[in-house]
């Protein structure tokens, strides 16, 4: 490698301070890294680190806690917005955000999760949606797509049967106490960049309480889906983007007016 | 002339997914198949620095941030 050294250089990106320095467990191209990465950045950004808690969810999130230079707890199986409830009623002037899957906020939480945005919590969640249950071997989830193969549907999920994909932002988008809600994609650069700018967002529509702030981030599982992560990305962009459509789905006019 | 630096790949948290490698848009990363990380995987290294710009591209897609990125601060002409 030629590095100049004898040039002054400037540290352009470096990784935020407010992600953990041990290793993720996540496979490698798993966007679940990217997703902890922007959430952390932001924070740091914010100055909200020492002040921020976290809600773990079940699946391969489980283990955000440890990710994470902040305090964490873990809820029970799609019970983390239920218990960020319960943390910032209790400790107001907190930044209580939920980390959440789609197994785990899609199928056995959808009652928290519709409970929390219509009561309008001033919760932020970050939700990652990879069409699969990831950590049991992907199986099934309520937002697999369309004849979309996995270990529980081996012949594609049949909609006759099994239903249609639940649309998540758009569902808790229809709800009086929502304040933003919105769908990034983490398939390609510029989709994370403007990512990193919906969770900030998030995270200051909770800091001024505005409401409920929730982000659907769609997400790759290369392992699941049995494809590289650079393919992974391009499944994303060819297959959920026409079932899960980018865009704000709900953002209220006081919302709008944050400079971020 | 266009900006100039380089970048450090921490091996520690490399996993070898190639997402840097893709997504560099002057081919400047490759994954080193003749070493190995503590963890067995072929890091990413720069293979042809001199066309690094240090944009900061390969660090937005690593999903292990596992990149520092540099840029050389601009030399003033000598008068």
């Amino acid at each position: 490698m030629t590095v100049m050294t004898d040039i002054p250089a400037k540290i352009v990106y470096q990784r935020p301070e407010a992600f953990d320095p041990r290793v993720t467990h996540y496979c490698p191209g798993c966007t679940h890294g990217t997703a902890h990465r922007l959430v952390a950045e932001v924070l740091d950004e914010m100055g909200e680190v020492g002040n921020t808690i976290g809600v773990a969810s079940v699946g391969c999130s489980v283990f955000a806690y440890n990710y994470f230079k902040f305090d964490f707890v873990e809820a029970a199986h799609g019970r983390a917005p239920a218990m960020a409830t319960g943390v910032k009623r209790l400790l107001p002037e907190r930044t209580v955000f939920t980390y959440q899957g789609d197994g785990d906020l899609a199928s056995i939480g959808m009652g928290e999760i519709v409970g929390a945005a219509s009561r309008g919590e001033l919760l932020t969640v970050v939700f990652i949606n990879n069409t699969n249950y990831g950590m049991t071997g992907g199986q099934m989830a309520p937002t697999t797509l369309p004849g979309q193969v996995t270990t529980s549907s081996p012949t594609g999920r049949d909609v006759a049967r099994q239903g249609h994909p639940i649309q998540t932002a758009e569902l808790l988008a229809t709800l009086e106490g929502a304040a933003y809600v919105v769908r990034r994609s983490l398939h390609n650069v510029r989709e994370v960049r403007r990512a990193k700018k919906a969770i900030r967002t998030a995270f200051e529509t909770q800091k001024h309480k505005l409401g409920f702030s929730l982000v659907e981030l769609l997400s790759t599982c290369p392992t699941n889906w049995r494809l590289s992560p650079a393919e992974a990305r391009d499944w994303v962009e060819e297959r959920m983007l026409p079932y899960f459509p980018l865009g704000d789905y709900k953002v209220t006019p006081a919302v709008a007016e944050l400079k971020v | 002339m266009p900006a100039k630096g380089y970048i450090e790949v921490n091996e520690l948290y490399c996993k070898a997914c190639e997402l840097c490698v893709t997504d560099c848009p002057f081919d400047v990363l490759a994954l080193d198949m003749t070493r190995l990380t503590s963890k067995g995987y072929h890091p990413a290294y720069m293979v042809n620095p001199d066309a690094c710009t240090g944009c900061g591209i390969c660090a937005v897609s690593c999903p292990d941030a596992a990149i520092t990125v540099y840029r050389y601060e601009r030399q003033r002409p000598e008068a």
